[in-house]
């Protein structure tokens, strides 16, 4: 009887410990950071390019990460893609006229979108799309525009 | 020549097919053992999980070191060192994790079930369960398969976690990467997909790992040759089986 107790206090321990990895390893890797559903608002901005940008891709303002890109999708009336994003609640106070652009983190970084304040008194809300926006930079285009700029100068 | 190719063939779909028809002879019996035979499992999972887990702690420990110290000095190159985290989550969620768990697996507790119950088949144990009518399926083979299907998801989470903690000690602790960055870079680049992934692997894993130490133990030849051949059977087919499934099931989810 004395051995079958010790048996299932070390099962039940054992299952506990594994029990507690698993939520050590859902909870602590992933990242659930403080941009989900609740306390956020939802932002459009619509780009000619998008380059690289993938879901969950950081947005930022001033260097600092203020929100998540949520959706990014071909609208195939307008012909242009159409980038949803989240920015927490806290920041509620970001004129609407701010512009969007996508920018990458470090030379081979990914890409993420950053924002430049407005000064319009009129504030971001949810549902709200951004008007100016400025697409990803392709590399292909710059170097060929410097091209076809070095041969006009001749 | 041919026909030694072709009765070889035939031996290996029949062996193939008897062991799905004793795999679903198994998942049969599972509910009614799971509950009328609860304390028994239980027995089994301790055997196979909790006794398997100061191996898999230690070389889960290891693992995760040589992964911080491999990841360091590889994205050092590219002034990448922040990403040494990432790497270390990655390799051990996906992949090393489940796979490595999986051959621990079979060779401390697969061994010992396919010894076991192989030394019961050798000494008439199971003959004499069924002259009590008693069901030796249900008796023996059904706990010790349930528990270890139980156990490696939970050994493998533990190995995972114990991983990473020692890929943070080598790489935050001995080679100055910043804690934070560490954690940050991991949380960022990790899905809640990437963890899945991991889970299903060592579940699919675990069957198989108990399906074939249950199965070789049962079919052992009498003999003390017979069960020490078994055992061996038992780790090579498991490790063959894990990573060919490993591919296949990271062939999928790609």
């Amino acid at each position: 009887m004395q051995q079958t107790r010790s048996v299932e206090l070390g099962t039940g321990l054992f299952v506990l410990l594994g029990m507690g990895a698993l939520f050590f390893l859902t909870t602590q890797t992933t990242g659930t950071d403080a941009f989900s559903g609740e306390n956020t608002y939802e932002v459009t901005a619509r780009f000619e390019n998008v380059g690289s940008l993938k879901n969950r891709a950081p947005v930022a303002m001033s260097g600092v990460t203020i929100g998540r890109v949520t959706g990014v999708r071909f609208d195939p009336e307008q012909l242009n893609a159409e980038v949803t994003f989240v920015i927490d609640q806290r920041y509620s106070m970001i004129p609407e006229d701010s512009d969007a652009s996508i920018l990458t983190a470090g030379l081979l970084g990914s890409q993420y979108i950053g924002l430049q304040p407005g000064g319009s008194d009129m504030y971001l809300e949810d549902g709200s799309e951004i008007q100016f926006t400025q697409s990803a930079v392709v590399l292909e285009n710059l170097i060929s525009k410097y091209l076809f700029s070095a041969g006009s100068n001749e | 020549m041919f026909r030694e190719i072709y009765y070889t063939f035939l031996e290996f779909l029949r062996t193939f097919g008897a062991l799905q028809l004793f795999f679903l002879q198994l998942v049969r019996n599972s509910p009614t053992v799971f509950v009328r035979r609860f304390r028994l499992v239980v027995q089994q999972v301790y055997n196979t999980g909790a006794l398997s887990l100061v191996i898999i702690m230690v070389c889960g420990l290891f693992v995760g070191g040589v992964l911080g110290l491999q990841g360091y000095s590889n994205l050092a190159r590219f002034n990448a060192e922040d990403s040494v985290g990432t790497f270390a989550a990655f390799s051990l969620l996906k992949e090393l994790g489940p796979v490595i768990t999986a051959l621990l697996f079979a060779g401390r507790a697969g061994t010992s079930l396919a010894s076991e119950i192989g030394l019961m088949r050798a000494t008439d144990q199971l003959s004499a369960m069924e002259m009590m009518a008693i069901n030796p399926v249900r008796r023996v083979l059904v706990p010790r398969f349930l528990g270890g299907v139980i156990s490696m998801p939970l050994l493998t989470a533990v190995f995972t976690m114990v991983g990473l903690f020692g890929a943070h000690v080598v790489g935050v602790n001995l080679l100055g990467v910043d804690a934070g960055a560490f954690w940050q870079q991991i949380q960022n680049s990790v899905s809640p997909g990437d963890v899945y992934e991991g889970i299903i692997k060592s579940f699919v894993f675990g069957i198989a790992a108990s399906l074939f130490a249950v199965w070789e133990g049962y079919n052992a030849i009498p003999t003390a040759e017979g069960v020490g051949r078994a055992t061996t059977r038992t780790v090579v087919i498991t490790a063959i089986t894990v990573l060919i499934l490993d591919f296949m099931i990271t062939a999928i989810a790609m």
